[in-house]
């Protein structure tokens, strides 16, 4: 897996095919694919105006970025000199053009604290992070869909009470407690899995792996509590539909009502929420890579954000928002994929 | 917290499914009973600590900050009731200052935040033309920057003072909201009462304020009770990571990150500020849960569109 490639892939038609897509007035025709195009110039116009916003935000902070490298006692001289070669003294909508460009390459800059390209960094950063956050999405949505359905099915009996029960206070405690409480029986009570990562940056994935466990285990956890909600509520609502007891009064078991009539209907909710899920991961990675002192996006983010390493904060902005963007954007076409009743409306909301 | 009953079943007006029936004849009885009981534990919870941070200065025995290193790291003892921490600071009464500052930021950006979300919201959706969508454009690329690396920008460039960190995370949140009052505002617009009242020849403004505000309300308080369990688990973990609360203050996630590393010396410098944590966060789900039965809102699909 390649995430640079694929972020290449999808930012760059967003110069190039946006004003096709956006512009396009919607509900003129409700053609499905008509539908998906507008869908889709949206989710490009969204990644364009986070750029936007990222961008002019940054550049807005107060303090000058050449002072602050050369310190306070640099010569007026040297200070114009270094703007010069950072390019702040050009117009900074022209900063932004080119800056927008370079990172539709996957080219971010140059960190302002160790010189070197922000891109690879990130690179290797984000595929750390990806270690821990794809496993524990798969097992987290897995796990949390099957627990929220179960309990939604025997609602108000001793599983439905548990269950409920435990994500409520799953959701409740916050992941650094989580993270420590793991910690102290998993790696100093039984000293299976190791408590920090002691190489930095350099670790390869093979060195990485056994130090995998713990902070995915403890993003399972923080994210399958929303979700075993959103699933619940949703299966009781789906269970207590006509065509629900339609199914039962046609004499279908409790398991064919369940699973071939209740459940697809329930998981459509709870597809956007595990998309925005998803989305949520990135930040909760922060945390929990603070944690275990994992080397990946939260801590880079962390670091840079200590620095004021302000290429590198924008490059991992950007990278977050097209990560949600298009989480968002599959969980909606999924769910056209799988709704015929979203293909009729005038429009797609978004 | 054993006790506490879990969110009840939904007293679903629709035809009950076969298999739930029979039960539904005792636990429909309970269930009305139970959502209020919900409301009502959480909004004790919430009390509770609302009480205990405003008479924190008065039942707590000793001054939070005031450091004693003849005492540090002690167990739990007549003069210190759940030990003290490092410094020899007193645990319990750096627990019951520390929800002050979670609960007076919590209070303030959850009220502005879900204000500005509201009033933005109910305005886009009674616009519903290229403000509403330039509206939800700007909504839409906000949310997708992730909040923390907002909060933590913001924090380290302005230091991390009060109003600061309540801007910041209004910022944040109000999106969010606007997002899910517009929805909600959507419906209530193709209401009649609406439609009369644009025959009436009402202005924009009072129909938006006196017609669809009042008709959103109860998605609102949920919304409200929602954010700010959100909201103080973020403002801890920004003083967890070293962004929030500055070191002397009594702070929960700020003691959590102090007495971490003693964890097995003494571990209710650890476990006292997560307990209070958790249970205001508990408290206030439980009154997001009770409130959008009581009132008829659904959670679920309110989730999917946050």
């Amino acid at each position: 897996m390649s995430p640079d490639n694929t972020a290449t892939e999808i930012t760059t038609p967003v110069v190039d095919k946006q004003p096709t897509g956006g512009a396009r007035p919607g509900g003129a025709a409700v053609t499905t694919a008509l539908l998906v195009l507008r869908r889709v110039g949206t989710a490009l116009l969204t990644v364009l105006l986070a750029s936007f916003f990222v961008f002019f935000a940054v550049q807005a902070l107060p303090g000058d970025v050449a002072q602050q490298l050369l310190g306070q006692d640099a010569t007026p001289d040297a200070v114009a000199a270094l703007r010069e070669t950072l390019g702040l003294d050009q117009n900074v909508w022209a900063r932004y053009g080119q800056w927008l460009v370079g990172a539709s390459h996957g080219d971010f800059g140059v960190s302002l604290v160790s010189g070197a390209p922000v891109g690879p960094d990130l690179l290797v950063a984000f595929r750390n992070s990806m270690l821990i956050a794809v496993p524990a999405l798969l097992v987290g949505v897995t796990l949390s869909l099957t627990l929220g359905v179960v309990a939604g099915v025997r609602r108000g009996r001793p599983s439905d009470h548990a269950i409920s029960l435990i994500s409520l206070v799953v959701m409740s405690v916050p992941e650094f407690m989580v993270a420590t409480i793991l910690v102290l029986l998993f790696a100093v009570a039984i000293p299976i899995f190791p408590a920090v990562v002691l190489r930095g940056d350099s670790a390869t994935v093979a060195e990485l792996l056994p130090s995998v466990w713990l902070p995915a285990i403890v993003l399972t956890l923080a994210m399958a509590a929303y979700i075993v909600r959103t699933a619940r509520s949703s299966t009781i609502d789906v269970m207590a539909s006509e065509f629900v007891t339609t199914a039962e009064l046609k004499g279908l078991s409790t398991r064919q009502v369940v699973w071939r009539h209740a459940v697809p209907s329930a998981l459509l909710p709870t597809l956007n929420v595990v998309a925005l899920n998803v989305a949520w991961l990135l930040g909760g990675v922060v945390v929990v890579e603070n944690v275990f002192n994992y080397p990946g996006m939260g801590k880079l983010m962390l670091e840079s954000v200590f620095n004021r390493d302000l290429p590198t904060i924008q490059a991992i902005a950007v990278v977050s928002a097209l990560v949600y963007v298009v989480c968002n954007l599959a969980a909606d076409l999924i769910a056209l994929a799988l709704d015929p009743r979203l293909r009729t409306r005038r429009k797609v909301r978004s | 917290m054993s006790t506490t009953t879990p969110p009840a079943p939904a007293s679903a007006a629709g035809p009950a499914p076969i298999a739930t029936r029979l039960r539904s004849v005792w636990t429909g009885l309970g269930s009305s009973v139970s959502a209020s009981s919900a409301l009502g534990i959480g909004l004790g919870l919430i009390a509770l600590h609302v009480l205990l941070a405003v008479l924190a200065p008065l039942i707590s025995g000793h001054d939070p900050v005031m450091t004693d290193s003849t005492a540090a790291l002690s167990g739990s003892s007549w003069a210190h009731w759940l030990g003290t921490d490092q410094y020899g600071r007193d645990i319990l009464s750096r627990t019951l200052h520390g929800g002050q500052y979670a609960l007076l930021v919590t209070f303030l950006a959850t009220t502005i935040a879900v204000g500005i979300g509201t009033v933005l919201g109910c305005v886009t959706a009674y616009a519903d033309n290229w403000f509403d969508e330039v509206v939800m454009r700007v909504v839409d690329a906000l949310l997708s920057v992730p909040s923390i690396l907002a909060l933590l920008v913001v924090v380290t460039v302005f230091d991390s003072g009060l109003w600061v960190i309540v801007l910041a995370v209004t910022v944040v949140y109000a999106p969010a909201v606007t997002r899910v009052v517009r929805g909600a505002a959507r419906t209530v617009i193709t209401q009649d009462y609406v439609t009369a009242a644009r025959a009436r020849g009402e202005g924009s403004l009072s129909i938006v304020f006196r017609e669809i505000l009042p008709n959103v309300t109860d998605v609102v308080l949920v919304e409200f009770a929602m954010r700010a369990s959100w909201i103080v688990l973020l403002i801890s973990t920004l003083s967890f990571l070293g962004f929030g609360a500055n070191p002397p203050t009594p702070d929960w996630g700020l003691m959590v990150q102090e007495n971490r590393t003693a964890l097995t010396v003494v571990p209710l410098g650890t476990l006292a500020p997560v307990v209070a944590l958790a249970t205001l966060v508990i408290g206030l789900n439980l009154s997001a849960d009770g409130l959008s039965k009581t009132l008829g809102v659904d959670r679920a699909q309110r989730g999917a569109t946050s």
